[in-house]
């Protein structure tokens, strides 16, 4: 099992680093999946935790100037490993001006992945930091929980108002309530409301529009064709969740959409060129 | 006791104020003949910081006649009369300092624009002269480097770690954040920075040696070089005895004495025999690097079994690796990877595990007390510090 990986450009490590500090703000743990074109922030919990799920990728070549890995063996060219995305955000984070940063593979006291930079310095030689960060190497018998989530069955698909504006909203409603229930239409509607023994508030966005989905979800065909168009689709999700994922939010998406099957699942979306966040919470009852 | 601080001046007091604040709660005040002493001391004593103004600084220095003054008083209410230091230079003219012996108070009276007056009367406690004994001179490493450099390098590591490590060869320092348990290690994320001896402005080294110290109150001496500009010196000898950090001027001088951490026989035998064994890696590691002395042989293979976890497939991994590439990665290890396995080569070699491990929690027991316990810690304390008898003070 080998890797590395090497970026030169400013704006490559930038844009890199964000994408990761995104995904610590979402999760203490998650794994990275790594293939010869792609890296995978991958995670999958368990019901019992909460049952939320996340799924971000990112194309290598569009981040890494070299990039170099052998898998575990040729059939199966990956490596998964866990790792603390917060420790791999501080340790990127700290080499914002760096002349050239690695990552790398690499076995230590524990195996890690190694963060070297190159720091420019006034003097003849380059200063090197390393951050080793420590991972776990997850064996092939449990690959299978680290797939690409389909997407799901939806009854309704909606573009997001400005994530800034539903983030004030959700940060204000988290103080009432803990649970909120967000609802969409086919007719670029959506709501988020709270409801407790004491107060009920709803804020209403109108026009948001409805992404066009192929005909391979259910929009196009299936069961949602025949949805009456100012129907509303809900799902009650536990507000700090949908809080963190507004909170975290680094990359400035070209898209963002959320999908809802009603009652069951909230799935959202960001699409930034290159990079696509995906973003699962379980409805409760 | 009267003195007259004016213009930027008023700022690196203010400074220096804030940065003995990072030492301890209490600032010790001490006019003397050759200038204006303030220090601070932690309540552990493992650290010490004093700052001496010349009285060339003040526009106008005189001292009680006759008797000496010394007293003590809380920092907070010190760094209350310069609480804003963005408008302290914009606004402050001068500050005047006055003993009004009348009221036994200390007042800080700050002209600033506009004829406004502000005026502190800070109550103080009498005390004993707090110096701490240190040889700076003696000292087998100097280095000096401008403030940048430290502040570059100190950023790498987060706020929230406690101890970092200093190891020094006749051309490098190397900077590493301290993990106390080791087994903790598989949790923690290591930092290593490596600075060249020529981005120093003096690079000294007679002992190659490796010093394990406080960070915080190396964070609070840049507050104070960074503002004023000054180039930070550092001496230091062996593990266990103090580190010295200064910055001078020709009207001030400041110097933070900090305890380190003491090496267990043990360890130290391993250290020494891998200076001697080991060289440091070389300079180019970081250009030519080749992606074979990274590998990770390691097996996840789809073969169940509770073997296949954590642990066990480290060691396994450990195995091949040597067996595979052991001259490449002997090339790339660094000096801290020399450390960590000759300790674990002991520690097979002596039988069984806990007793380096016990040992080691017991040996960081003794060097870093509580401050409860710290009466009965002679050792340190001796090192590093002297006479600060508050409690005779208040018998008297």
């Amino acid at each position: 099992m080998k890797f590395r990986g090497k970026i030169v450009d400013v704006a490559c490590l930038n844009h890199f680093t964000r994408v990761v500090t995104t995904i610590s703000k979402l999760t203490k743990m998650c794994v990275l999946r790594l293939t010869p074109d792609n890296l995978f922030f991958v995670l999958s919990e368990k019901v019992a935790n909460g049952g939320v799920s996340m799924w971000c990728e990112l194309s290598q070549a569009n981040f890494f100037d070299e990039y170099q890995m052998e898998g575990v063996s040729p059939e199966d060219n990956e490596i998964c490993l866990e790792v603390t995305p917060e420790n791999l955000s501080r340790a990127l984070k700290t080499v914002q001006s760096a002349k050239s940063v690695k990552v790398k593979l690499t076995k230590k006291h524990c195996p890690c992945l190694t963060i070297a930079a190159e720091l420019p310095t006034l003097s003849s030689t380059s200063r090197v930091v390393t951050h080793d960060v420590p991972v776990d190497v997850i064996p092939r018998r449990l690959w299978h929980e680290f797939r690409e989530p389909s997407v799901p069955d939806f009854d309704v698909s909606i573009y997001l108002p400005p994530l800034k504006t539903m983030k004030n909203v959700v940060d204000r409603m988290k103080n009432l309530s803990n649970f909120l229930v967000i609802e969409a239409n086919l007719n670029g509607e959506m709501n988020l409301k709270i409801e407790t023994d004491l107060v009920s508030v709803t804020t209403h966005f109108k026009d948001l529009g409805n992404p066009p989905w192929g005909d391979d979800a259910s929009q196009g065909g299936g069961p949602s064709q025949s949805r009456d168009q100012d129907s509303m689709a809900e799902a009650r999700v536990d507000v700090r969740r949908l809080q963190q994922f507004l909170m975290g939010q680094q990359v400035n998406p070209s898209k963002a959409m959320c999908n809802i099957v009603h009652q069951r699942v909230l799935h959202l979306i960001l699409l930034h060129e290159d990079v696509s966040l995906q973003y699962f919470i379980p409805a409760v009852a | 006791m009267h003195c007259v601080v004016t213009g930027g001046n008023v700022k690196v007091l203010a400074k220096a104020v804030h940065s003995l604040s990072r030492i301890g709660d209490e600032l010790y005040v001490e006019p003397q003949e050759d200038g204006l002493a303030l220090r601070s001391v932690n309540s552990s004593r493992s650290a010490y910081a004093c700052f001496l103004f010349a009285p060339l600084f003040f526009s106008r220095y005189s001292i009680p006649n006759g008797h000496t003054f010394r007293c003590k008083m809380a920092i907070k209410s010190v760094q209350a009369v310069f609480r804003s230091l963005a408008t302290l230079e914009k606004t402050v003219e001068k500050c005047h300092i006055e003993l009004d012996e009348q009221k036994d108070r200390l007042t800080f009276t700050l002209h600033c624009k506009h004829g406004l007056l502000k005026t502190h009367n800070l109550s103080f406690q009498d005390s004993e002269s707090l110096q701490a004994v240190f040889d700076k001179d003696s000292c087998a490493n100097v280095f000096r480097a401008q403030p940048r450099l430290l502040v570059d390098t100190v950023v790498h590591f987060p706020a929230s770690l406690e101890e970092v490590t200093v190891s020094v060869s006749d051309e490098r320092m190397w900077v590493r954040n301290h993990v106390e348990e080791e087994a903790e290690q598989s949790k923690v994320m290591l930092t290593e920075l490596c600075l060249a001896s020529d981005e120093f402005d003096h690079f000294a080294v007679k002992a190659h040696s490796s010093i394990t110290f406080c960070l915080k109150e190396l964070r609070g001496l840049l507050v104070f070089a960074e503002s004023t500009g000054l180039p930070v010196s550092m001496y230091f000898d062996e593990p266990g005895s103090p580190v010295v950090l200064s910055v001078t001027d020709s009207v001030l001088e400041g110097n933070f004495v900090l305890a380190t951490l003491s090496e267990d026989p043990n360890l130290r035998k391993n250290n020494s025999k891998g200076a001697h064994t080991q060289p440091p890696p070389p300079p180019d590691d970081f250009m030519n690097d080749d992606i074979d002395s990274y590998l990770i042989a390691m097996d996840t293979s789809i073969a169940p079994g509770p073997s296949a976890t954590g642990p066990s497939t480290a060691s396994l991994a450990d195995s091949t690796c040597s067996k595979q590439s052991a001259a490449a990665t002997l090339r790339t290890k660094t000096h801290r990877e020399e450390e960590e396995e000759n300790t674990e080569e002991d520690e097979t070699d002596d039988s069984e595990r806990p007793p380096n491990k016990k040992f080691r929690s017991l040996f960081f027991g003794s060097v870093l007390p509580l401050s409860s316990q710290m009466s009965t810690q002679p050792v340190m304390c001796q090192e590093v510090l002297a006479s600060d008898s508050e409690d005779e003070s208040q018998v008297e």
